[in-house]
Order: C-alpha cells, then sequence, then structure tokens
C-alpha cells in the first residue's frame, strides 16, 4: 500500500516555568522520538490519556505547530521545509477537523461564508461554481440550503460537527486529521457522525488520521492503532492484533479499563 | 417491592412561567437500599433535573410537584432548613466536574472539614484525624491534605469530592455523571472506589450517566430516560440483555462496543415516534 503521510524520529520539548520567584523550569517531552507512517485509504487511530501527547503529534504532522526534531515528509515533500505556495498546496491536502464544534465554528460568519473561505484562499471556480459545490457538500453531509444562511449558533452540536466536516471535504483533501471529533456529542449523535465520517471515506477515498482516548470507537472505525503514553510511542499495529493481543502492559491496562468491559465485582 | 430508601411518585418539573412545559414528566422510582440504580440517557432527558429534585437544588425558575419520599419523609415538604440538615448528612451528591466544584482558593483538607462541620462539631484534633482518614478511604495521600485544588489531578480532584461526599456517612449517594470529564483508566478506578465504598459503608447510590459501559459496569437496576420520562426500568441483566422498549433497544444499538466491530445505528427519530404510538407503551417495567 501507497505510504501517504511518514514520519520519522518526531520529538517536541514544552519548557514549563514555575515558581514565582524560583523560575524553576520543567522540560515536558510532549513527543518523544516518534515514528509513524499512514497509509492512504486507512484510518490510523490514534489512543492514549490526557497528556500522552496525541493532539501535539496531529498538529505536528500537519505543520500547525513546528517539532524540535525529525523529518515529515507527505507525498515526498519534507513538510518541515517546504514553505509560501507549496506549503499553501499541500494544507490543502490535509485538512482537520476539531473536537469543539462549538468553538471551531466563526459565530459571526453565516455557514456559507464558512465554507466559501476555504475556497476562495485556495481560488477554486467562480462564484457561482463555488456555490454549486457548497452547495452538494452541505447535501452530502446531511443539512439543506436554507441552512446556508444561518449562523452556526442555530445549530445543535451535531449539526455544526456536520458543518465542520464539510468544511474540511470541501477542499477534496488526501488526509483529514480528525481531532476528538465525536467526543463532545450524545451517544447517538456519536453514532451519526461516525457513520458519516466512514461513508464519506469510501466514497472520496479519504484518510484519516484519527485522535481519540475512547477505545470503543477506535474498534470501531480504525484499520490500525497506536497507543501512546507520555509522548512515547507504547505499541501500534492492526486494530484487531491489538485488541485481541495486545503486547505492552500499559495498552492491557488501558484495554482493560474500558467500560462494561471491567472484570464485574460480585 | 421490600426496603426501598427513595420512593419517587409522579415527580414533575416544570418552568414557573409555563407549567404545561414538562421537563420532567410524571416518573415514579425506587432506590433498593444498598443497591446503584442507574439513570441513562441522551442529554436532555431530564435525568440531571431528576437527581437534582431529590437533592431540592433545582433552579428556582422551575417548581416541582409529586413526592419524594426518603426514608419515610416527603422531601418536597421540608423546609428549607431542614432540607439543608439532610443534604450532606444523608444525601449526599458529586458532579461532573470537579474542578468547578472546589474551591480554588482553599485547601481540600479544609474544604473536607467544612463539609464535617456543617452537620457535626467535633474538636480540632477529632476533626483532622477524619479528615486523613477519609483521604486515606478514597486514596489520596495524607500528605496533600494541605494542597490546593489546582495542584491535583482531575481523578484526585474527583477523590476529594467523594471524600467529602462520604464524610458524613450519608445513606443515599447521588453521582452525577462522576467520571465523565475523566480519562478511561482513571474512570475504571473512580468506579471501583464508588463501587468499594458503596459496599463498606451500605449506601445507596443514585448513578447519572449516558454510558452503557458504565452502567454495566456499576448498576444493579437501571432506568432509561426519555423525554422526560421513564421509558423502561429494571434489573442491569434484564433491561441490557433484553431490552422492551424501542428507544432503549435504539440507544443501546448506537453504542460502541469493545468486542468487535457491531454495525453502529444512529437512532431514527421518526421510526421511533411511530413505534412508541404504535405499541402506545410509553412506560415499561420488566
Amino acid at each position: 500500500m501507497q505510504i501517504l503521510l511518514e514520519a520519522k524520529n518526531l520529538s517536541k520539548k514544552y519548557v514549563k516555568t514555575t515558581g514565582f520567584f524560583t523560575r524553576k523550569q520543567t522540560v515536558i517531552k510532549a513527543l518523544d522520538n516518534i515514528s509513524v507512517s499512514i497509509k492512504k485509504g486507512i484510518t490510523l487511530a490514534v489512543v492514549g490519556e490526557s497528556g500522552s501527547g496525541k493532539s501535539t503529534l496531529a498538529k505536528s504532522l500537519v505543520r500547525l505547530i513546528d517539532v524540535d526534531k525529525g523529518l515529515i515528509t507527505f507525498r515526498n515533500k519534507n513538510m518541515r521545509t517546504i514553505n509560501g505556495d507549496t506549503l499553501k498546496s499541500t494544507r490543502k491536502n490535509i485538512q482537520m477537523i476539531f473536537q469543539d464544534p462549538y468553538a471551531s465554528l466563526n459565530p459571526r460568519m453565516k455557514i456559507l461564508k464558512i465554507m466559501e473561505e476555504p475556497l476562495k484562499v485556495h481560488k477554486l471556480g467562480n462564484s457561482a461554481a463555488q456555490y454549486s459545490m457548497i452547495l452538494s457538500m452541505i447535501k452530502r453531509v446531511g443539512l439543506v440550503e436554507a441552512d446556508l444562511l444561518k449562523y452556526p449558533h442555530q445549530f445543535s452540536g451535531g449539526q455544526r460537527q456536520r458543518i465542520g466536516i464539510a468544511r474540511a471535504l470541501i477542499l477534496e483533501p488526501e488526509l483529514v486529521v480528525c481531532d476528538e471529533p465525536v467526543s463532545a456529542l450524545d451517544v447517538s449523535v456519536q453514532a451519526q457522525i461516525i457513520k458519516l465520517l466512514k461513508s464519506l471515506q469510501k466514497e472520496y477515498g479519504l484518510t484519516y488520521l484519527f485522535i481519540t482516548h475512547d477505545l470503543r470507537i477506535v474498534r470501531h472505525i480504525a484499520d490500525e492503532v497506536i497507543v501512546m503514553k507520555d509522548g512515547k510511542l507504547i505499541e501500534q499495529g492492526k486494530t484487531d492484533i491489538i485488541f485481541n493481543n495486545p503486547k505492552t502492559k500499559y495498552t492491557k491496562e488501558l484495554l482493560a479499563s474500558i467500560p462494561g468491559n471491567l472484570s464485574k465485582r460480585k | 417491592m421490600t426496603n426501598s430508601i427513595l420512593k419517587i411518585n409522579n415527580l414533575k418539573v416544570f418552568p414557573n412561567i409555563n407549567s404545561r412545559l414538562k421537563l420532567v414528566k410524571n416518573i415514579s422510582l425506587r432506590l433498593k437500599k444498598g443497591k446503584t440504580t442507574c439513570i441513562v440517557g441522551e442529554s436532555g432527558s431530564g435525568k440531571s433535573l431528576t437527581a437534582l429534585s431529590v437533592m431540592r437544588l433545582l433552579s428556582s425558575q422551575l417548581s416541582m410537584s409529586g413526592s419524594i419520599v426518603f426514608e419515610g419523609i416527603d422531601l418536597l415538604n421540608l423546609s428549607k432548613e431542614e432540607i439543608r440538615k439532610k443534604r450532606g448528612k444523608d444525601i449526599a451528591m458529586i458532579f461532573q466536574e470537579p474542578m468547578t466544584s472546589l474551591n480554588p482558593v482553599l485547601t481540600i483538607g479544609y474544604q473536607i472539614q467544612e463539609a464535617i462541620s456543617v452537620h457535626e462539631s467535633p474538636n480540632k484534633v477529632e476533626l483532622n484525624s477524619r479528615v486523613s482518614k477519609l483521604l486515606k478511604t478514597v486514596g489520596i495521600p495524607v500528605d496533600r491534605m494541605n494542597s490546593y485544588p489546582d495542584e491535583l489531578s482531575g481523578g484526585q480532584r474527583q477523590r476529594v469530592m467523594i471524600a467529602m461526599a462520604i464524610s458524613c456517612s450519608p445513606k443515599l449517594l447521588i453521582a452525577d455523571e462522576p467520571t465523565t470529564a475523566l480519562d478511561v483508566t482513571v474512570q475504571a478506578q473512580i468506579l471501583n472506589l464508588l463501587d468499594d465504598l458503596k459496599l463498606k459503608f451500605e449506601m445507596t447510590m443514585l448513578f447519572i450517566t449516558h454510558d452503557f459501559g458504565v452502567v454495566e459496569d456499576i448498576a444493579d437496576d437501571v432506568a432509561v430516560m426519555f423525554q422526560g420520562e421513564i421509558v423502561e426500568q429494571g434489573s442491569v441483566a434484564k433491561v441490557l440483555k433484553n431490552p422492551k422498549h424501542p428507544y432503549t433497544r435504539a440507544l443501546l444499538d448506537c453504542v460502541p462496543d469493545a468486542y468487535g466491530k457491531k454495525d453502529l445505528k444512529p437512532i431514527d427519530y421518526i421510526a421511533l415516534k411511530e413505534l412508541m404510538g404504535k405499541k402506545n407503551a410509553n412506560f415499561i417495567r420488566s
């Protein structure tokens, strides 16, 4: 299978200053020598507890933050050195869906404007062509034309996440980074969004990098899994293999703490 | 049913300005002594309102009718003074977000002491030893007594909340989504802790959650709420293995499980309404 994005030996440190007078500095290794490769057309899930560095990994892969060390290549382009137009055209191919659909949509923009923005930035088509692209995309995610003239606050959480997905997909990216896209949603809405993401993947041949802390969702959506802890990569492999036959103690512990999977007390 | 410690009869909750709009519609629920009852439902189903009604902590904009009988006394008829004596002593509550429920400028030791001294007046030495005992019970090193909430992790904060809640050995503990904000491994620890405490202190627990996995782990009985009504209630084994109500079935269908790739089915509300209308069964007891 073709490899879409490859990262080698990524390291990222954050320096935290504690104390008012003493200025003690503690170094937190958010990424500690991590290597990942994402194959085209699959869903790769990154799991870990809060503070394990999974969001840092996602952000550094799309170059929303710069890493200290390491190499990231996307379609044979070095993500760490490209800039200007090359970076812009590469970014078009990597889009992100965020966790909090309440915070990631501009409350002062109508949905039409929110959807138009990426098209305008990348200068795709004239306004008539743009409108028809937006319309077909918004219908694809289950909204209607009249919704284009509404503001984000007029939608429910699930609908807002649909808008977030539509905005990410309008540029027809190859890689979509989903940072906990369903953890702020109710279970029934969660099921809708997961179903939508899966059918969109089939339709557009998308590759997902799926960040989550919910192992039940991982089991459901991912082909491959990376388990992270304290910035280190603990285990990686095919979902079925990791779930049925975890190698490390930490992965076993994680799997054992899935709700509904605890050894019953009585 | 024998030995029910709390009986909720025909509880309705409605806004003062529009008494026809029922947020909780005529629900009845019995909590068996020493057992854990879970209320599950989506957001907006009225599960938290039910819990707050028992504590009489509803917003002043809301009114309620019906009766909530706790050990033979109707809580809704008590004066503010009387209910305050029950709150924290006989009935305690743990909330979802431990950071917002703890005072950031007071040490946790002081806050636990405060919870005790509202209801009892032990001397200083006794108070201190009780606080250290409580911290030990919930698994926090005793030397953290002088720490502030922001110096603790999320799981530890929730443990402090639990210590405060059990400080006066309540008979009923209400937990409103106590693990929703926590990581899975921490969640498992807190659930185990609550379960141990329940057995140790012979408490009854009313546990609010939206997660069927958590229900499976902790509950003895379960009540499923949908749009302000309890649509199904019964023992966990019965309700989860053999759900009778179409809504319970639909809700179970959209929860992913840990064992394999089952097909997720989002709830089809239109089909559900029809099903519920046809059966005319909005209340099922199993």
